[in-house]
């Protein structure tokens, strides 16, 4: 089956998952077209996180369908590898190899996973840490970077991979608040080179600014999405209301 | 907390702190032979108080001194052979133990503990009279002298503790780690080598070293077999000597410190990686 982009690139249907008799998602579906920059709100453990772990295969789903560029993500037979190959992921704690510099970071995956050759593979990297305005940080290891930058390479990493989308999983929300900026910066000037993105956030100011359209979600269904605009200008639910009365916009 | 990598409670993965390091070699002090001396200047003390004709005990203890030192250059070749063959084997069954074919995992994990739950001394019995005295590998006939069984005795429950210093070390990462090369699409195997087993290395260290610190005195375990270690040679030259009983004291006391001198800077240096490690990511 092809898959075009006149089709949504990411398209749930009706998922439910549970960890033992915990009920995470409870019937969840959403479109995300090419190039739309979709943010996920919500109060915490209402599911957001979970929901985007289910797209690159991280966490399986116990019923529903997740297609990513028309493939099932829950077929038994799909290759993940090639699925994770086409969805990148950023993570709350960044998560980077605290072993291997910055650079190595960035350009280790596309020369042992694409197989690239390493000396284009070096460039594009160094190419990447100058997007994310890391190019003094090359032979840094995590360890010796603040979160921010941290967070900055292991998006540069992710970008390395030449994802179709990509997932942020609350990735601002363990950096301290004078770094906050230049990561969701970041995250934005990807956003206007049409990049597809997911986004978990609690950020509320930066979902106003950057989504295409907001999704809201509570007790692990979604309870109302909307353009930006209009879902935080005009809130229909009142569980909304509530939540957005709450934190501040 | 601006460098903090990892929230966790982990000491490894706390944040960067120099420590104060200072040079191994210049901070070894060796004060703590006196007592031990002592204990062997007092012993053939007390023991050549009954005048006799026969040689004074330290001047015996001094005839013997190359012999036993042969004994325990032998027990050290024993315990970095079975330390290597323990090792080399213990990192595959580790390595078994995290493998997702089911299978592979259980029989690994069952092998580990059967061995890890097994009394040093019965496996080395287990290895003396079970190992034939020699193997024809390949038409070449290989003789397995009773050190190199007891060598391999030795190695049966190394290679169980290795197998589970390896598992402990990959389980103690964060799984965010595991999640991120996931992400990137590595392959289980790739993850293993690039990612989780490098940054294990300076886990397993500490650990390592302790247990081969363990292995070493447990060497002595091979004289009751009958191998020609430094207990063997110790009691053959007591023997030799008509069994004085002034003469029991010094010369254990001399092998106790021979195994001190060996293994307390071992002992220190893990001390001090260990302590390195806790606070250096």
């Amino acid at each position: 089956m092809s898959w075009n982009d006149s089709e949504p690139m990411v398209s749930i249907k009706d998922v439910y998952k549970s960890f033992g008799t915990l009920e995470v998602l409870k019937g969840v579906s959403l479109d995300v077209m090419k190039g739309e920059v979709i943010c996920i709100i919500g109060p915490s453990g209402s599911g957001k996180s979970t929901l985007i772990r289910c797209i690159n295969g991280l966490n399986d789903v116990q019923a529903g369908s997740i297609l990513v560029e028309g493939q099932e993500v829950n077929d038994p037979e799909l290759d993940k590898l090639e699925l994770r190959k086409k969805v990148g992921m950023v993570f709350q704690q960044y998560n980077l190899f605290p072993h291997k510099t910055a650079l190595e970071n960035v350009m280790m995956a596309p020369i042992r996973v694409l197989k690239h050759d390493k000396e284009i593979a070096k460039k594009a990297a160094v190419d990447l840490l100058r997007k994310v305005g890391l190019e003094d940080k090359e032979k840094a290891y995590p360890g010796e970077m603040s979160g921010g930058q941290q967070q900055r390479v292991a998006i540069a990493r992710s970008l390395a991979m030449n994802p179709d989308v990509i997932l942020f999983d609350e990735v601002t929300a363990a950096l301290d608040p004078e770094t906050v900026n230049e990561v969701l910066l970041t995250i934005k000037r990807l956003a206007e080179d049409g990049m597809t993105c997911i986004l978990v956030t609690h950020e509320m100011g930066f979902a106003r600014e950057v989504s295409d359209r907001v999704a809201f979600f509570h007790e692990g269904k979604i309870e109302e999405i909307n353009q930006a605009e209009n879902l935080f200008g005009s809130p229909k639910s009142k569980y909304l209301k509530k939540f957005l009365s709450k934190v501040k916009t | 907390m601006k460098y903090q990598t990892y929230k966790t409670d982990l000491p490894v993965m706390m944040p960067y702190k120099p420590v104060e390091i200072e040079n191994f070699g210049s901070s070894i002090k060796f004060w703590y032979l006196v007592p031990i001396l002592a204990l062997i200047l007092g012993t053939s003390a007390i023991a050549q108080s009954g005048s006799d004709i026969r040689l004074g005990t330290m001047q015996t203890l001094m005839r013997w001194m190359p012999l036993l030192l042969q004994g325990f250059i032998f027990n050290v070749l024993i315990s970095v052979m079975a330390m290597a063959i323990g090792t080399g084997l213990g990192a595959a069954l580790g390595i078994g133990q995290l493998s997702h074919n089911r299978l592979v995992r259980s029989s690994s994990w069952l092998l580990t503990q059967f061995f890890r739950n097994a009394p040093w001394l019965v496996l080395l019995f287990f290895a003396m009279f079970l190992l034939p005295f020699e193997v024809n590998i390949f038409g070449i006939i290989v003789p397995l002298p009773d050190w190199v069984k007891a060598t391999i005795g030795l190695a049966l429950p190394v290679m169980a503790n290795v197998s589970e210093i390896i598992r402990g070390a990959v389980l103690s990462l964060p799984s965010g780690q595991w999640e991120a090369a996931e992400s990137l699409a590595y392959s289980r195997r790739q993850t293993l080598w690039l990612i989780i087993l490098p940054q294990c290395l300076k886990r397993m260290l500490p650990p390592w070293m302790n247990l081969y610190a363990i292995l070493t005195m447990a060497t002595v375990l091979a004289s009751i077999v009958g191998v020609s270690e430094v207990m063997t040679l110790t009691g053959e030259a007591l023997a030799a000597e008509g069994g004085r009983p002034d003469l029991l004291a010094p010369f254990y006391a001399f092998v106790l410190l021979i195994f001190f001198v060996y293994c307390y800077p071992i002992a220190q240096l893990t001390m001090r990686l260990e302590r390195k490690f806790s606070v250096i990511n």
